[in-house]
């Protein structure tokens, strides 16, 4: 019984670069989250030192928010580039043919 | 705490629900096909799947959870926040584009593209419909609780109207109307959080949280001229010192002032008596707030700070985002604890204010305890990283979140819808600290149900706010509601009796067979919504994390990443993760003393959270199971 995906489109071959670089974000996240998370549990205290005018909880909890963010941009900004150059490969690819 | 029905916020919660009700029939005459009503024909913009995804995710335990809870717990709320969004890490660069790719309809069709399982057909939706029912039971409670004391319709009849409204979403057009509910509510959501959020900030922190409409209620202290043993003698004779509750740790007076009961808690450094509050429950059933009944409204809101500024009568003025959380941490926050005891047969739990230095408000240790320095013990600290790794891993195996790959065209636009999920409801989570610091400061704290805090905290801004924000918390269940009942009759329609039983269906059968399955999963979800009513059932959303993080997650990374993995590897995974989490869920001590009311009994398993024990043994399942059953490419698994 088939039963893939309805929806067409093509397999641009930029799909293992993908695969690859979205490793590579998670593993950087994931750093940072068990650092946190380590933190919490292992020196509570250490949390609650100043930075910057608040204290590191805060500065380190919304810092793990705006990673997020930022590493969503930069993720999606190279496999956007990548789609693109890919596009350009396969359409010159067609053209020869 | 008694709330009034307000005409304004009947008038906004029926325009939503017109509103809604329009989106369905507007879009169940365009979809036929069963393409259309499982993904709304696959076509959705990116940018609307985004916030629509916002608008699944954020649900009741989102909004009012995390923000009641921020507003009693301080920081250890915000860890909630931090760990709901990390999930969506795993969703964009692990879950995003290969989902997109794999499945069709449901997410059971991705895990089993390689295989043609019937085993995994049928774990895979028992699976999804046993995380979508804890995450519903919670959700249609919620509704009850909400509509009963901001619309003034009974427990019942807001089970009923949530259950029929979500219904008519998800009969008439499927996925489509749900994605359009989805994305007006996500929308309305953040919109209103960032109003909020510039209030708060503009009418600053003072040590009278006195409120537009609401006046603040004054919490008195009683001078104390002798204490004699267990005699008090306070320097106004009139009062009359009545019942005392004492032990090593408290000590709680009663006292009759104007023929009124009243509790205290004896501050013997200080030589006073703190005014409490209590809610007394009789043993014939009735319930008593601070003495009276709740009609009569004597149970104040709660919420300040006694010193801001270095002063004990400060006010900050407007301020701005980091001088707010600056200023609670320089100044002291009154926090209040609860203790129970027992009066002949009733039984009075009694809340009493303690001062805490805002700094320890902002760090953790409130709620979770993990500081081995504050009596934590290792299982303590166990339970803390396995609460955080549910968070983690559950959100990209949600069920009713993995459906939404579906609506868009490609595996590209799957990866930016997820992208702008992330920036609403990162966002979101960050205006959820100001929120939630906001009713802990600004009197907008109900003990007797914390979930309220955002609504009340609105409703001292003004009325117009408070009727829009119970609109889209009313809101916020019916797209939550929607996007699990789409993915249960997925599960029921399409993976068990399309795929796993086999039924031949024409296409509009198959609509059909959806259609029926969603009002029957909805007529379930009313009854159990009613049937759970006064229970605490937000740790039901908990086990929904700990079960997909451990049931679903390890099969779906498995899946993508190991070639060696076998149709029979994912069926044990699935299973392992299902029976481990739910065991140990079970057998833990929250369940004990919150479920089966056992007291005083140690509970055998030493964790709540069972994400650190169960997502391992799933992991491991599957590696076994796959190895011992690896088959030659060419035969066919079954």
């Amino acid at each position: 019984m088939s039963h893939g995906p309805i929806t067409e489109w093509k397999e641009d071959g930029s799909s293992e670069y993908k695969t690859k670089l979205g490793v590579i974000m998670f593993l950087l996240y994931v750093i940072v989250y068990i650092g946190f998370i380590l933190l919490n549990t292992l020196d509570p205290k250490l949390m609650g030192i100043d930075v910057l005018k608040v204290n590191l909880a805060i500065v380190y909890g919304i810092g793990l928010i705006v990673y997020a963010l930022i590493l969503a941009i930069i993720y999606n900004f190279l496999c956007t580039k990548k789609e693109n150059e890919m596009a350009v490969i396969n359409k010159a690819k067609e053209e020869i043919k | 705490m008694k709330y009034e029905a307000s005409t304004l916020a009947i008038m906004i919660f029926l325009f939503i629900v017109a509103l809604v009700l329009f989106i369905s029939f507007y879009y169940s005459r365009k979809g036929k096909n069963s393409d259309d009503y499982y993904k709304a024909g696959g076509n959705i913009h990116w940018g609307v799947n985004g916030v629509a995804f916002a608008g699944d995710y954020l649900s009741a335990a989102s909004f009012l959870g995390i923000c009641g809870m921020i507003s009693i717990a301080g920081y250890d709320g915000f860890l909630y926040s931090i760990g709901y969004l990390a999930g969506w890490i795993v969703a964009l660069f692990v879950v995003a584009e290969p989902m997109k790719k794999l499945g069709k309809y449901t997410f059971t069709d991705a895990l089993d593209s390689k295989f043609n399982s019937k085993g995994i057909q049928f774990f895979a939706a028992l699976s999804t419909l046993i995380v979508s029912m804890f995450y519903l039971i919670p959700q249609m409670v919620g509704a009850g609780s909400l509509v009963e004391p901001l619309l003034g319709i009974p427990y019942w009849g807001g089970v009923l109207i949530v259950g029929t409204i979500v219904i008519i979403i998800v009969a008439t057009a499927g996925m489509a109307s749900t994605t359009y509910v989805q994305f007006l509510k996500g929308g309305l959501l953040i919109v209103f959080s960032v109003i909020i959020t510039i209030m708060i900030l503009n009418n600053g922190i003072s040590t009278d949280p006195d409120n537009n409409f609401q006046n603040y209620h004054d919490f008195v202290e009683l001078p104390i001229t002798e204490i004699n043993g267990d005699v008090i003698t306070l320097e106004d004779s009139s009062y009359t010192i009545g019942t005392s509750f004492k032990t090593e740790t408290y000590w709680f007076v009663k006292i009759m002032i104007d023929s009124k009961e009243t509790i205290w808690e004896v501050d013997q450094e200080n030589n006073v008596l703190k005014e409490t509050l209590f809610i007394t429950n009789k043993a014939n059933g009735d319930t008593y707030y601070n003495g009276a009944p709740r009609e009569d409204a004597q149970f104040y809101l709660v919420g300040h700070m006694s010193e801001v500024n270095g002063s004990e009568t400060g006010d900050t003025g407007s301020v701005g985002v980091f001088e707010f959380i600056e200023q609670i941490k320089e100044g002291t926050v009154v926090l209040w604890s609860t203790k129970v005891v027992h009066d002949g047969d009733d039984i009075i739990t009694i809340y009493y204010q303690h001062e805490v230095p805002g700094s320890e408000v902002l760090a953790p240790g409130l709620k979770f305890k993990v500081d081995t320095d504050k009596g934590a013990t290792i299982f303590d600290q166990l339970d803390f990283i396995s609460l955080m790794l549910a968070l983690f891993l559950g959100t990209a195996g949600l069920p009713h979140i993995l459906i939404r790959y579906y609506t868009v065209a490609s595996p590209a636009a799957a990866r930016k819808s997820t992208i702008v999920a992330i920036f609403a409801i990162g966002f979101f989570y960050l205006l959820t600290m100001f929120m939630g610091l906001g009713a802990m400061v600004n009197g907008a704290i109900d003990l007797s149900n914390s979930n309220m805090s955002a609504p009340l905290l609105a409703r001292g801004f003004g009325i117009w706010i408070f009727a829009m924000i119970s609109a889209i918390a009313f809101a916020t269940v019916l797209g939550t509601v929607s996007g699990l009942i789409v993915a249960s009759s997925g599960a029921v329609a399409h993976d068990v009796m399309d795929r796993f039983m086999g039924i031949k269906m024409t296409d509009k059968q198959k609509v059909m067979a959806g259609k029926i399955s969603a009002i029957v999963v909805g007529v379930i979800a009313m009854a159990l919504g009613i049937l759970f009513k006064g229970m605490n059932v937000s740790y039901l959303v908990g086990w929904a994390f700990s079960v997909a993080a451990s049931a679903n997650l390890p099969a779906i990374i498995m899946v993508l990443f190991w070639k060696k993995t076998t149709a029979k590897g994912v069926v044990a995974s699935i299973s392992v993760g299902l029976i481990s989490s739910m065991t140990i869920i079970l057998l833990s001590q929250s369940v004990y003393t919150g479920v089966y009311h056992l007291v005083d009994v140690t509970a055998p398993m030493p964790i709540n959270n069972p994400a650190i024990i169960s997502v391992p043994l799933s992991f491991l399942a599957i590696i076994i199971v796959s190895l011992l059953t690896k088959k030659k490419p060419t035969e066919l698994q079954t």
